[in-house]
């Protein structure tokens, strides 16, 4: 074969593929423009489940969404446009990203969520909205525009879960209250730190010296204080009876007043009002660490026979309990404070962890209020371990329904 | 030998009482601290943080004026706190302004009389005939606060921890590390939940289960107490670092 020949065979060769690269160029650009399809199920509604600052947008997923593709959501106030008839156009959004699934909260747990995009739009009055598809090169807008209006919602079923918990854990508790008040005897397991406080009021009567008894720093609206406050009736119901006294620093003003008003009908109670001093019970500061400070230079003056910590605490919890170990005051501790608990193991005599708080109010009144709150709560946790269990082992194997039911929003 | 402490802790009082003034004046005299507001108020915290650190040592006359003033400093910081975050614009400014001054534009809200009128009831525990009146604020703040607590508890305590606990053991079919750690949270979460449970008495399996939930708590305890005890040493490390740079000028890099 001549060298001219070969030459020829080349150039040949050369523009059959030059030719085809060229045809496939074309195909590959006309595959670009197909592939930007049409928009989908473009809708615009008010978003569930909340104030009635904004407003849902949903579209079907297609085969457009990859990487380099982005929607682009228009807004104005008028079908029109704005008043120039301008459209707003908000961020791009990444064809990958935004379904409706990433918003349980608002669609549920459904498969089909994967299937749509969902945009939430932050406004607060009728809206319009176009929605468009660009590649950076082409762009496909959705036929029409939608529009929607913001509302309020009364019931935000993302809740519902809560709401079925509370009516049943409700339920649980009345129906324990009624048998409590058929038969007041109700098992309730021995607590260790509570017989300690009748050993400390009878010190503090041999003693001679006060009883110390803080309800901690929150107000009445906790549950911690509100349990602190039943057994600061009890322990008030005991000192008068072994005409012992009792002093209670307040850290709260509204505390204070209960605490006044609960200790005198208890020293009423014990056919000793005369014995009642309301000056005993004092607020002293809101102030966190003022409060500390003051409490512990009772401590150190007064020296009381027992300290009694019931209620939520901060970071002043060491500091009090630490000084009252200084003193040599027996000392008993109540929270539900998971943070605090640890300083006041390691410093008080005695500690009522978390739910013993609550619990050692129902102990000492064994009123069928308390006790069958308490055998409801049991029973709960009882549902609980069993649901804990049985999830377990239907989503080890892959059923997530149990699961579904309890996520929270 | 009590008077012979006593001796001791006036001695003790006194040479503390020397070498705060004699410190301060030489950095006054020194113009190591400037005498205007600032290097007043360092020396006022220096002296304040001492006389509280001397409580360290037992109760004494520099712990009681910086006990008393820091109540008094304190109460009266949450007075102002009150009036100017809560009073002025949740009821002065929407409700009474329009009753006191004259050509207030828009309307007041009348709503918040009911409020305002339970917050005056507190006062009335101070007249025996009206004290009553006090029980319905009372009725009103445990009543909402448990109304608006329960759901939260239930929400954040119940279904917010039973989610998570919710995992499948096996991961992506085989039992790895994290199988361990699923079912550690599983045990402690169950044995603890037994340990407060107050119906049956703790022997037996039920004993043995709370023991175990005693000894995950525990744990936790420790690790919280760890945790808790390297915050307080850096805010000790900072109360040094202050009298250190602050108020002695002594550069510690």
């Amino acid at each position: 074969m001549s060298s001219s020949r070969c030459i020829f065979i080349f150039l040949v060769i050369l523009l059959i593929v030059f030719g085809l690269s060229r045809l496939g160029g074309t195909i590959s650009f006309a595959q670009s423009n197909s592939q930007l399809l049409p928009l989908q199920g473009f809708t615009a509604f008010d978003t569930p489940n909340d104030v009635g600052d904004s407003v849902g947008l949903i579209w079907k997923v297609s085969e457009n969404d990859r990487e380099g593709v982005h929607y682009i959501v228009s807004t104005a106030p008028s079908q029109e446009g704005g008043g120039d008839g301008q459209w707003t156009k908000l961020d791009p959004i990444l064809s990958t990203t935004c379904y409706k699934s990433d918003f349980p909260q608002y669609f549920g747990i459904d498969e089909s969520n994967k299937l749509w995009h969902f945009y939430e739009v932050s406004v607060t009055t009728t809206t319009y909205f176009k929605l468009a598809i660009t590649d950076g090169v082409n762009i496909v807008e959705f036929p029409s525009v939608v529009s929607a209006t913001p509302k309020g919602n009364w019931f935000d079923t993302s809740k519902v879960n809560i709401l079925v918990c509370v009516i049943f854990f409700s339920g649980l508790i009345m129906f324990f209250i009624r048998a409590a008040r058929h038969n007041p005897n109700l098992f309730i397991r021995h607590i260790p730190g509570l017989d300690a406080i009748e050993e400390t009021i009878g010190r503090a009567t041999e003693m001679g010296k006060p009883i110390l008894y803080l309800n901690g720093l929150h107000g009445m609206d906790s549950l911690s204080t509100i349990a602190s406050i039943s057994i600061l009736s009890k322990v008030a119901s005991k000192v008068a009876n072994y005409d012992s006294q009792i002093k209670v620093p307040c850290y709260d003003p509204i505390v204070m007043s209960v605490c006044q008003e609960v200790i005198k009908e208890a020293y009423i109670a014990a056919g000793r009002p005369d014995a009642f001093k309301s000056d005993n019970i004092f607020f002293i500061t809101n102030d966190q660490f003022a409060y500390a400070a003051a409490v512990e230079g009772m401590m150190m003056r007064d020296k009381p026979a027992a300290n009694l910590y019931m209620g939520y605490y901060y970071a002043e919890a060491l500091l009090l309990s630490e000084t009252g170990a200084a003193t040599g005051a027996m000392q008993i501790a109540g929270t539900d404070s998971i943070t605090q608990l640890p300083f006041f193991i390691t410093t008080c005599d005695y500690t009522l962890m978390g739910e013993e708080l609550y619990a050692s109010s129902a102990y000492l009144s064994r009123e069928p209020l308390q006790l069958g709150s308490l055998k409801g709560q049991d029973v709960s946790k009882a549902l609980i371990i069993l649901i804990l269990f049985i999830g377990s082992v239907l989503t080890t194997f892959g059923v997530t329904f149990l699961t579904n039911l309890f996520r929270t929003f | 030998m009590e008077e012979k402490n006593n001796k001791i802790d006036i001695i003790l009082l006194l040479v503390f009482t020397a070498l705060l003034l004699g410190v301060n004046i030489y950095l006054f005299a020194g113009k190591i601290l400037p005498v205007n507001a600032i290097g007043i108020g360092i020396v006022i915290a220096a002296i304040l943080t001492l006389s509280l650190y001397s409580f360290l040592y037992k109760d004494n006359p520099f712990f009681k004026i910086a006990e008393n003033l820091f109540v008094g400093a304190g109460m009266g910081i949450s007075v102002v706190i009150i009036w100017f975050n809560y009073l002025k614009p949740e009821l002065y400014k929407p409700l009474i302004r329009y009753a006191v001054r004259d050509n207030i534009p828009g309307e007041p809200n009348f709503w918040l009389i009911i409020p305002m009128l339970l917050g005056l009831f507190m006062f009335a525990r101070f007249l025996k005939k009206t004290m009553w009146l006090s029980r319905w604020s009372f009725a009103f703040i445990i009543g909402g606060g448990a109304g608006i607590s329960i759901p939260v508890v239930i929400h954040s305590f119940i279904l917010k921890q039973i989610e998570p606990s919710l995992q499948p053991v096996f991961v992506d079919g085989s039992f790895t590390l994290q199988s361990i750690n699923i079912i550690l949270l599983l045990s402690g979460t169950i044995s603890v939940l037994i340990y407060f449970f107050f119906s049956t008495p703790h022997t037996g399996i039920v004993g043995n289960i709370s023991r175990l939930g005693i000894w995950f708590l525990m744990v936790a305890f420790g690790a919280s107490f760890g945790y808790t005890v390297m915050g307080r040493m850096s805010l000790l490390i900072q109360r040094i670092q202050f009298l250190l740079t602050d108020w002695l000028k002594i550069n510690i890099q």
